[in-house]
């Protein structure tokens, strides 16, 4: 008798759904793990079934990041809440400069969520994590009561290791440094709320989520003496992510608003929306500050990766004590791109 | 965007600025009022002050629905969603919108009331048929622009025999609030020298209603687009007028906007709602005629009549500068409030937060300026 035989009948994956047994530590818990998460995820350290996975540590810096996701949509153009998570932490890390180790998974799950929509997530984290060549080593799952979460809520963290003398931060972006932008602004968010509820529309924009590591590594190689800092600007846009780095960094930005990429369909929905594509989410996207004199390395390098084809100097670092981040407009004229105040789009990450 | 872009373009922006910087004379000052918060947020957005010689003031108007409303009005609405069986359907614009003592509908959600965010008055009704046993009021509001899809739901409604919807009435009329401005005015504290006219109130009661302010009060009113090359325009042709000693009605939004409106609307508003005698307008005070509310044969959708709620009466902050803000005496930057005490973040008054506000205007898009003013000084 082999292993999973001891667990009792395999999981009705195609019509059953989670119940609060699942998530009691008992037998049927170890039967959702097996058959939904350690066969997505597949490796050796899940394999090895332990509470916690070990790993040897390479010198130079380590790098940890956390994360955790509650879209809603769980499902929306261009992915799901289980790509997002995996692509969202790997970002996290590659931020930093560093390349994304390992992960960790949690998951809330709501009673009464199909299995067949949990596998389609988990197998969208595996091959995402696989893709990125980032295992998810370790988990958790916790079932709580119907109206307790929505559906699933998903908690991950990531670790991964950067060369020595790779800070950036930030904290660093001094008056003329050069704001890069990786591609297309507005995407995710869009695709998110043509599927909310009350709110449905119809758009071929799909989704950016993306895991960027690779495309930080050859920016990296094109010279990562010159990059500041790096970001991507989720939640809040690229309005957010701006202020975030000038507030840090006490310093002002200028950008221009014809530099920015935004697809003509992402700018109709906003148009319609009465929402502004700076501060709608991106999951695929990073800024980049990068000192004066290697921008245009640092810009080639990322336009010769697919995530960084439509990459663009957006603007650049001023001297400003009151940390603004100006625009200047396509119509002419000179407006303040401000931190979004409220809640625009309910839970889009 | 087709049909946009045509409208933000900066090389035709330089153009009607070259325009206006050769026609505005040196020697006097061009005040114009731009009524609606739509344009408002067009200036700001847009930089379109960076593309005007500094003599043009362009003076921000009480065209904010939210910002107008009594914050009586909203402890009104915060009562109704807390009722037990009562879903309050609202405008997102409305949540954050403080009412007395800190209160709002995004608190009292918080809280527990069932308030929900509408795109539509027809997600109202949509809400009420799926869920027979709830209340659904929708928080009606907004100039003429959003009656008739106020008037559609009503229509609905009655088609569908719903007996669990009603709307909570606040829509009122642009007109007598330009008569109040022209006329408590005095031309020291406020200068004006033409308005800006609403562009889509416009498209439903076109521009016949802006005669008299024309006629009576002698100053121009051109109706503009929301576009940044719209209010461009629109104020090359007030400053034509000024010079030429005229005082017409001219319409530049000629693309939307006919002499007599929309005929269909506003039959169906005449239908379904009639005068109230007076409404408190915040800022302006009481205007009368100014307001709507449901005609008899309707009543049955009113939830004033639905749930009686007893008339709140509340006091704004005494620093609050809302009030002069509205009435165009005042700036944002003049209000010792803005931008400490009171944020998009933390709002004392309503001007703060609508997308429409003056004030969260100046905020978003130009309270940099008031340390270029600084610098310059």
């Amino acid at each position: 008798m082999n292993k999973i035989d001891l667990l009792g009948r395999k999981l009705d994956l195609r019509h059953g759904c989670v119940d609060l047994s699942h998530g009691s530590g008992g037998r049927a818990m170890t039967r959702l793990i097996a058959d939904i998460f350690h066969a997505a995820f597949d490796n050796d350290w899940l394999r090895a079934g332990n509470d916690q996975s070990a790993f040897d540590v390479s010198a130079g810096r380590m790098v940890m990041t956390t994360d955790s996701y509650v879209v809603s949509p769980l499902f929306f153009p261009g992915g799901d809440i289980g790509l997002l998570a995996v692509n969202g932490t790997i970002n996290d890390i590659a931020m930093a400069g560093a390349r994304p180790l390992y992960m960790s998974a949690s998951f809330i799950i709501e009673e009464g969520f199909p299995f067949v929509d949990l596998q389609r997530i988990a197998r969208s984290m595996g091959a995402a994590s696989r893709a990125a060549n980032t295992p998810i080593i370790t988990g958790d799952t916790k079932v709580v009561e119907r109206g307790k979460a929505d559906g699933v809520f998903i908690s991950t963290a990531c670790v991964g290791a950067a060369p020595k003398d790779v800070e950036l931060s930030a904290d660093r972006a001094r008056p003329g440094d050069v704001i890069l932008l990786s591609g297309s602004i507005g995407d995710h968010g869009v695709a998110v709320m043509s599927k909310r509820e009350n709110l449905s529309f119809e758009t071929d924009i799909l989704s950016d989520t993306a895991a960027l590591q690779d495309l930080v590594a050859a920016m990296m190689a094109a010279g990562h003496a010159s990059i500041r800092a790096m970001r991507d600007p989720t939640r809040g846009g690229l309005a957010a992510t701006l202020n975030e780095i000038a507030y840090q960094s006490r310093v002002g930005a200028r950008i221009d608003e014809a530099a920015l990429p935004i697809k003509p369909q992402v700018a109709a929905a906003c148009e319609l929306l009465g929402l502004d594509p700076l501060n709608v989410a991106n999951e695929g996207k990073l800024v980049a500050i990068v000192s004066p004199e290697a921008t245009e390395g640092v810009l080639n390098a990322m336009r010769a990766h697919p995530l960084g084809a439509d990459a663009a100097r957006i603007g650049e670092i001023i001297d400003d004590d009151h940390c603004f981040v100006q625009m200047t407009t396509a119509f002419g004229g000179l407006r303040i791109v401000d931190w979004l105040s409220g809640e625009q789009l309910p839970r889009i990450c | 965007m087709k049909h946009l872009d045509e409208y933000r373009d900066g090389a035709l922006a330089r153009g009607v600025a070259r325009r206006i910087a050769k026609e505005a004379q040196d020697r006097r000052v061009y005040s114009f009022m731009e009524f609606c918060g739509g344009h408002t947020h067009a200036i700001s957005r847009y930089g379109i002050e960076d593309l005007l010689p500094p003599n043009i003031r362009l003076i921000h108007g009480p065209g904010c629905p939210v910002c107008v409303l009594p914050s009586g009005r909203i402890d009104e609405a915060i009562e109704l969603g807390k009722r037990d069986n009562v879903t309050l359907c609202v405008y997102g614009d409305l949540m954050r919108v403080p009412g007395s003592n800190g209160a709002s509908l995004a608190r009292a959600k918080a809280n527990g009331a069932d308030v929900r965010m509408v795109y539509s008055t027809l997600d109202a009704v949509k809400i009420a048929e799926n869920d027979p046993r709830r209340q659904i009021v929708f928080f009606a509001i907004g100039f003429e622009t959003t009656t008739p899809p106020t008037a559609m739901a009503i229509r609905l409604a009655q088609r569908k025999k719903l007996e669990n919807f009603s709307i909570f009435c606040n829509h009122v009329l642009t007109p007598p609030a330009m008569r109040k401005i022209l006329e408590t005015s005095d031309s020291q504290a406020l200068p004006l020298d033409g308005f800006i006219g609403p562009a889509h109130v416009s498209t439903i009661i076109g521009t016949a209603p802006y005669r008299a302010f024309a006629r009576e009060f002698q100053k121009p009113v051109v109706v503009a687009g929301f576009e940044p090359l719209d209010v461009l325009q629109a104020i090359l042709m007030l400053i034509l007028q000024v010079n030429g000693g005229h005082a017409e009605v001219e319409n530049e939004y000629i693309r939307a906007v006919t002499e007599d409106g929309n005929r269909i609307a506003l039959a169906e508003i005449a239908d379904i709602f009639e005068l109230r005698e007076s409404f408190e307008w915040r800022g302006l005070g009481e205007i009368p005629a100014s307001g709507l509310r449901l005609r008899e044969g309707y009543w049955e959708f009113d939830a004033e009549r639905r749930f009686p709620v007893d008339k709140r009466f509340a006091r704004d902050n005494p620093a609050c500068e809302c009030g002069a803000i509205l009435r165009g005496v005042k700036h944002p930057r003049d209000c010792k409030l803005f931008g400490g005490a009171c944020t998009p973040e933390t709002p004392m008054g309503a001007c703060m937060v609508s997308s429409e506000g003056s004030c969260a205007a100046y905020w978003s898009y130009g309270r940099f300026r008031a340390f270029e003013r600084k610098a310059a000084e």
